[in-house]
């Protein structure tokens, strides 16, 4: 596949016979050893995770903050310098064009962080959109990301940047410097479990990693363990459970929606024809993507993330229902070909263990 | 490079069969598990089933995916292994050992396996 784009760590996975895999046009590793093993590593120490697939944009100058309100549904008059925030952006329809993470650097500049398949077609809506007093660029080629992620992962990073992060609370970031360039310290993450996301210079990407897996505490982990991580915390997928025929109100976000901006896509934004569902298997058969969720006797919607839940031994899954079929207690199933899997609705997070709110420091 | 033991026999659906007298030991390949990953459900016929040669008689989920197990023989579940239910992990760790699924007792003669060599070329192909 000549067109798949690589990341500054893609020779060391590929070195590592790392199960690799396209994902959003990259050439990603999905595995090392196994997602099982990946997966509980990540729970109980900590593992890194190359996300350099995910795109960047800065939006800078004066009205920066009142124009990118117009655009996002993220309320970003509360947004203070250090503070990132999750959100959306959204058509006319109130449809979520990609969800996003949106970090106030200061007071007239902004990051945004946007998935990696979704960064073309951000950049355009955004630059269309976005009023005359800020300016967008696209700084993704010139960012790499590394995640380290699980309940050792303060004290790796402490150890091996000789620094003290853990006065960073959830959602709170700090600038840092890594071999004499800037480095971006996020406390955020997609597993559950506590841990940064780091955003530095491709040229330095690797020695990061490597210093990271010089401590025995840390493993690399692929994208098939951040995507087991990611659903049993119930975290939404941008393609899958997210996407442009579905509003925030409809995937569960709407205590998000209180930015009083005539943001695009406000008001339609609450529409709900759909609900995202959260369903749990009794036994190890689980649901997939694309399976027909049916109650009583009627096809009443699909599953859109499907999987064995590692660490609850169980099958988990979210999937789109119709509105009037989504509020009830009764179970819902599947009809696998040799037989029925029931599906009971339980609420988010699947797991309840995961570390990512942990308080670091008492004040 | 996968383990594919010389006296088995395969299928082209990757699962191996042992033959003793008239029954068949059947598994999947370390080459099946490897591609497939981390097995989390094994789905297996019970005993007393009939099943026809190159039809669907279970299926297997790891992590990601879901797939079909074949019969490589025509005849009757004499025995299935329980222990994959609550240890379906057993099929990566030992394929060819622990990891058995179903023991047949054949009806008919069994048609069209592929030797240690034929499937080697086919998991290279």
């Amino acid at each position: 596949m000549p067109d798949l784009k690589t990341t500054p760590l893609t020779q060391w996975h590929r070195a590592q016979d790392a199960k690799m895999a396209p994902f959003a046009g990259w050439d990603m590793p999905i595995q090392y050893s196994s997602i099982l093993s990946e997966h509980t590593h990540t729970r109980s120490q900590a593992s890194v995770f190359d996300i350099c697939h995910m795109g960047e944009f800065l939006i800078s100058g004066t009205k920066a903050r009142e124009t990118l309100s117009q655009v996002v549904t993220h309320n970003l008059t509360t947004l203070a310098p250090g503070r990132c925030r999750y959100g959306f952006l959204l058509n006319p329809q109130g449809g979520i064009i990609d969800d996003l993470i949106v970090y106030c650097l200061a007071d007239d500049e902004f990051l945004l962080v946007v998935n990696g398949a979704r960064t073309e077609v951000d950049f355009a809506w955004i630059q269309d959109h976005l009023g005359a007093q800020a300016s967008i660029a696209d700084i993704s080629e010139e960012t790499a990301k590394i995640d380290l992620q699980g309940p050792q992962s303060f004290e790796v990073l402490n150890q091996a940047l000789n620094a003290d992060f853990t006065h960073l609370k959830y959602f709170g970031f700090t600038r840092h410097e890594f071999a004499g360039a800037p480095l971006l310290v996020s406390r955020t993450g997609y597993t559950g479990e506590l841990g940064v996301e780091l955003y530095l210079g491709p040229d330095n990407a690797l020695a990061l990693w490597d210093l990271l897996l010089a401590d025995e505490r840390v493993k690399p982990a692929g994208l098939g363990a951040r995507d087991t991580l990611r659903l049993e915390m119930g975290l939404p997928l941008y393609g899958q459970d997210l996407d442009e025929n579905h509003t925030p109100a409809e995937a569960g976000y709407e205590a998000l929606l209180t930015s009083e901006a005539d943001y695009i896509g406000k008001g339609k934004d609450r529409d709900v024809r759909e609900k995202l569902v959260s369903v749990k298997t009794p036994g190890r058969m689980s649901p997939r993507h694309g399976d027909v969720i049916r109650y009583s006797g009627q096809d009443v919607g699909v599953i859109t993330s499907g999987s064995f839940a590692p660490s609850l031994g169980c099958g988990i899954g979210l999937g789109y229902v119709r509105a009037d079929k989504a509020e009830h207690n009764d179970p819902y199933s599947i009809d696998k070909k040799r037989s029925l899997l029931p599906l009971d609705q339980v609420p988010l997070p699947f797991y309840t263990q995961g570390t990512a709110r942990m308080k670091l420091q008492s004040s | 490079m996968s383990h594919i033991p010389e006296e088995l026999s395969y299928t082209k659906t990757h699962e191996w069969v042992r033959t003793n007298g008239g029954e068949v030991l059947v598994g999947i390949t370390d080459f099946a598990q490897e591609q497939l990953g981390d097995l989390t459900f094994v789905e297996l016929p019970e005993v007393g089933d009939v099943l026809d040669a190159g039809f669907e008689m279970g299926s297997v989920e790891s992590v990601k995916a879901a797939s079909e197990l074949y019969s490589p023989v025509s005849g009757e579940v004499v025995a299935v292994n329980e222990l994959l239910e609550s240890e379906p992990g057993l099929v990566n760790e030992d394929p060819y050992g622990d990891g058995w699924m179903v023991r047949i007792k054949m009806s008919t003669e069994p048609e069209g396996l592929l030797s240690a060599d034929d499937y080697q070329a086919l998991t290279e192909a």
